[in-house]
């Protein structure tokens, strides 16, 4: 009985030491191998296409719309009679969550094999995308990861992401001067979500406002999904200001737009584009949205034929109007799939192609800062009257 | 004469960690398991270590904590913001040791004014502590707050990985088995009975539940080095009661079970992803069943022991 | 000062919706010794009946109201039937887990059928501004003051004038002894859970109509919120629960008003530990002594 078990033992232990042999080279992280670039997309192929957004969790409605901007591009690609290839989109579910977005990314390129992909919708996800798909050279383009300074890793651009929206750090500083210069009120104060959206959003105008000779004289923060804000109203409301800053998503956006005017305030209310929704009106009252303006890059007021048609087409597919987000997807897949078409190549050489780009969709036109990624674009300023888009300005930050 | 390291039963365990490690590390160089698959096999990792660190609480100590994600944040967030700073693995060694203090600081807190409370009221103070835990992390500069921490080096390879699983489910096995272990076990069934036995209930509660918490921490360092990004919203009550999944199916109180559920979820997790709202209703559904039909766990107690393999061979071999 | 007075004002309408929700756990422990996760969930349904029926179905303020009390009292019951009843002599770990277990069931069906997106009330309750001196009160916030107190003054009616109640009193001191004196320990358990659901009903269409906004994770929150206020007051008594309930919410006005809003959460959850440390059965409650 002992010679087995010592059989046993002398066979593991060789296998141990064959194992060790090899796992010495097998030290690599979760970042994995790099595939081979530069696949050809032929006439007849199928080219597919990442769609990772958080269709479930609590952002799932920016992820619902960007899904459907995206889909709508693909199938109108798909629809063209000289299209040089048919595209596919993979979906797949973030959940607003950065390792499953990691994982759903990773996923898509080793198992799907796509050729780039488009989302998520906000910036933790996304950024937890850029490293594993650089490592594997294939191009993630954002729609909307507006987060400050997204784009870098330590100072270096993250090679094969990119962004089709602007920075918060813009927006911010942009409300700031159209504050002060155009509504000419010279006193604010600000109510921002803790996120690094509203974070980035408060600070950026904060800075701004106050250089251009304002005061910023209160600032109070919520969390997201809050739904009470008559405390930090009523907090507020003692100091004297001619202009609230709200910076957040419509959610509670609506709900403090709401909540301000019923307690008595009213003077101008600004905020940044997570405003941009339907919802708004519906949760602050369309009595309650007057004397309110805030950044997007985009909007229905003047809207080209092309938005037009991109708002029937949407509308008609999808039995809702489409909001910024499913704009910025739209825009953000059109990007990809233009180079796709035009270099038939993907990999490091579809990279280099959306870099050099030169683009123009509905929510503007641009290319793309070398050194961070990001579009260079203006921001247009929207108004609210009782609820409805009247108005629209262009704001430059110097 | 002092019990041998040595002893059959503990080679047998070398062995197979050893087998199972070489086979997995062939088939990820082969390319059979590819980066998708590599990253699920993390996932699986982190989460037998997080399940063996609350069964070692729930089960064994019975004590019932809800908190657990709490001590995986430090975790992640002290390896995050030191090897941000110090990316290499010495980085990670410092930033794992440094999660170990806080946790420890941490569990300290925790236990020992919620050690009078029983059953429910327990749970709800854990999960309190773990929320207030979570609401700091938030709210401080050092972490960056709600928008998460970016842009951590991915540091855990696969051995590291290996290793910390290893531990885990070493250390925990090991106190289940040992002198304290029995003395939780005691605690758990009577505990009026453990003090009138001599028994210093209120060391041996504090002992396991620093020790769970500092191997939650230690996954939660591993963690935030395997996904670039970490947010405060990833440790919430959700993720302590995904944790409570696994402890609960398998069986409370034994570690086999822990593991095996922690796989099965893994796997289940993945098969599901695109299903989100589903799973979690199916698993809501589970719990349901599973407590009123087998509130023991799959598994129950059982556990896979070598030394009843061995024993019975070796009984076999005789009565030939 | 009047400042102060104004957050007075806005705590107690916060807390008047964590005392109704109190109300139903404080019930539900009190007779059957279990933390009823699901009962933030029970809220959140009610918040969506009532939408089903004012904005699917046109119903008025007070028929909406009633729907969605007996809707939320039927749930309950329903759910102590199927999921608490056979667990009435197991452990309390198993019976919590349970809890947890249907309180994700009631979450995620809500989101399958009805979306994650946030929905609105039409507006059946029309909203006025009174100029009080120096603080604003809207006529939201009297209704749910007042609704609360009603309905607040009807149970504790219940719980000692009626058969029932004498019967719920009874129970939860000494199941056993209660059975033998003839009382149907299963019906009154039922009852029980159907008084607090239909509570935690009212509060879901209150909040709705005062925030607006509904989504199908708006119960955790408060709920943890509403326990810890009904352990504050001590749990198993029905003013206590009340009184935990408004001070809860006053005080995390006060945080807003005079610390940070961003400490909002935490400071309830600092509360729940020190009252676990300092006194464990709360302002009212009973003291319990261990018997060996």
């Amino acid at each position: 009985m002992k010679r087995d078990f010592m059989k046993l033992l002398a066979g593991g232990l060789s296998a141990a030491m064959l194992l060790a042999g090899c796992s010495g080279a097998a030290g690599s992280t979760a970042g994995g191998s790099s595939s081979e670039g530069g696949a050809s997309a032929d006439a007849g192929d199928t080219v597919k296409i990442g769609l990772n957004f958080e269709l479930t969790g609590e952002v799932s409605s920016y992820g619902t719309a960007e899904r459907n901007g995206a889909q709508l591009a693909i199938d109108e690609f798909n629809a063209k009679e000289d299209k040089p290839f048919t595209v596919e989109g993979v979906e797949i579910d973030s959940k607003g969550d950065p390792a499953e977005s990691t994982t759903a990314a990773i996923k898509l390129i080793d198992e799907d094999q796509v050729a780039a992909i488009v989302g998520p919708a906000t910036s933790a996800p996304s950024i937890s995308t850029y490293q594993a798909a650089s490592d594997k050279q294939t191009p993630v383009v954002s729609p909307s990861a507006t987060q400050v300074d997204a784009m870098l890793n330590n100072g270096e651009p993250y090679e094969y992401a990119w962004r089709v929206c602007f920075e918060d750090s813009y927006q911010g500083a942009a409300m700031a001067i159209y504050a002060y210069e155009t509504l000419g009120d010279k006193n604010a104060a600000i109510i921002n979500e803790t996120s690094d959206y509203g974070q980035g959003l408060a600070k950026t105008f904060k800075e701004k406002f106050e250089s251009l000779g304002g005061k910023v004289v209160a600032q109070e923060q919520y969390n997201a999904k809050d739904t009470d804000f008559a405390s930090i109203l009523t907090k507020i409301k003692e100091k004297k200001f001619d202009v609230l800053y709200i910076a957040g998503y419509y959610g509670e956006a609506g709900l403090i737009i709401k909540q301000a005017r019923e307690s008595g305030i009213d003077c101008n209310i600004v905020g940044a584009d997570g405003f941009e929704s339907e919802k708004l009106a519906e949760l602050a009252g369309k009595e309650n949205l007057n004397k309110v303006w805030y950044t997007t890059c985009y909007t229905t007021v003047n809207a080209s034929d092309e938005l037009k048609s991109f708002i029937d087409d949407y509308t008609a597919k999808y039995d809702q109007a489409p909001n910024m987000f499913s704009a910025l997807a739209y825009d953000a897949t059109n990007l990809v799939l233009d180079q796709l078409a035009a270099t038939g190549k993907t990999g490091a050489e579809l990279n280099e192609a959306i870099k050099k780009a030169d683009f123009s969709g509905l929510t503007g036109s641009f290319t793309f800062d070398e050194k961070t990624h990001t579009p260079k674009k203006t921001v247009l300023v929207v108004n609210q009257e009782d609820g409805v888009q009247t108005e629209v300005d262009e704001v430059e930050v110097k | 004469m002092p019990k041998s390291v040595f002893t059959k039963e503990n080679l047998c365990w070398v062995i197979l960690s050893v087998v199972l490690f070489g086979v997995l590390t062939l088939l990820m160089q082969a390319g059979i398991i590819n980066s998708y698959y590599r990253i699920t096999l993390f996932n699986i990792c982190i989460n037998i270590m997080l399940a063996v660190s609350l069964n070692l609480v729930i089960g064994i100590c019975g004590q019932f904590s809800l908190g657990h994600a709490g001590f995986m944040c430090i975790g992640a967030y002290s390896a995050g913001v030191i090897t941000k700073m110090i990316p290499n693995y010495g980085g990670l060694l410092l930033g794992i040791l440094v999660g170990f203090a806080i946790s420890a600081v941490a569990a300290l807190i925790v236990s020992v004014p919620t050690l009078r409370l029983k059953g429910d009221y327990l749970a709800i103070a854990t999960l309190g502590f773990a929320e207030i835990i979570r609401i700091l992390v938030q709210n401080m500069t050092i972490t960056n707050g709600a928008a998460g921490l970016s842009g951590i080096p991915a540091l855990t390879t696969w051995p590291i990985l290996i290793v910390g699983v290893i531990v885990a489910i070493a250390v925990c096995s090991n106190v289940m088995r040992s002198a304290p272990g029995r003395a939780c076990l005691a605690i758990q069934d009577d505990e009026i009975a453990a003090e009138a036995m001599g028994i210093n209930t209120t060391k041996y509660k504090v002992m396991a539940f620093v020790i769970g918490a500092l191997i939650a921490s230690l996954a939660g360092a591993l963690f935030a080095c395997s996904f670039y990004v970490i947010k405060p919203s990833q440790f919430t009550f959700n993720r302590s009661i995904d944790i409570l999944v696994m402890v609960v199916f398998g069986g409370m109180g034994s570690m086999t079970s822990s593991v095996l559920a922690a796989i099965a979820i893994g796997l289940l997790n993945t098969i599901l992803q695109n299903f989100t709202d589903l799973r979690m209703i199916i698993y809501g559904l589970a719990l349901v069943i599973m407590m009123i039909f087998k509130p023991n766990g799959l598994l129950g107690k059982r556990e896979l022991s070598f030394k009843r393999i061995l024993a019975r061979r070796e009984a076999g071999k005789e009565a030939s | 000062m009047s400042q102060f007075l104004q957050q007075v004002i806005n705590g107690l309408s916060l807390g008047s919706i964590y005392a109704l929700i109190a109300l139903g756990y404080t019930m539900v422990y009190g007779i059957i010794k279990l933390i009823n996760f699901a009962h933030g969930d029970v809220y959140m349904v009610g918040a969506y009946t009532a939408f089903i029926c004012t904005a699917w179905l046109g119903f008025g303020f007070f028929p909406a109201l009633i729907a969605s009390m007996v809707v939320c009292g039927l749930l309950g019951v329903l759910i102590e039937r199927l999921a608490y009843k056979p667990l009435r002599k197991a452990p309390r770990i198993t019976a919590l887990i349970t809890a947890i277990g249907v309180s994700y069931i009631l979450e995620y069906t809500m989101q399958y059928f009805m979306g994650s997106e946030v929905r609105t009330y039409p507006n059946v309750l029309p909203k006025t501004t009174y100029q009080l001196g120096p603080v604003s009160v809207t006529t939201h916030q009297i209704y749910i003051f007042a609704i609360t107190i009603v309905l607040m003054v009807t149970l504790q009616f219940i719980i000692s004038k009626t058969r029932m109640g004498r019967a719920m009193r009874a129970v939860s001191v000494d199941e056993q002894a209660a059975e033998l004196m003839g009382i149907n320990v299963d019906t009154t358990i039922s009852f029980t859970f159907l008084l607090g659901s239909a509570l935690a009903g009212a509060a879901g269409i209150l909040v709705g109509i005062y925030y607006n906004t509904i989504n199908p994770l708006m119960g955790l929150t408060p709920g943890l919120k509403a326990f810890v206020a009904a352990v504050f007051g001590g749990i198993g008594s029905v003013p206590g629960a009340v009184i935990g309930g408004l001070f809860i919410g006053i005080a995390e006005t006060m945080v807003v008003a005079y610390g940070s809003s961003l400490y909002r959460d935490a400071i309830v959850y600092a509360i729940l530990i020190v009252v676990l440390i300092v006194k464990p059965t709360g302002l009212l409650g009973k003291n319990q002594r261990e018997k060996v």
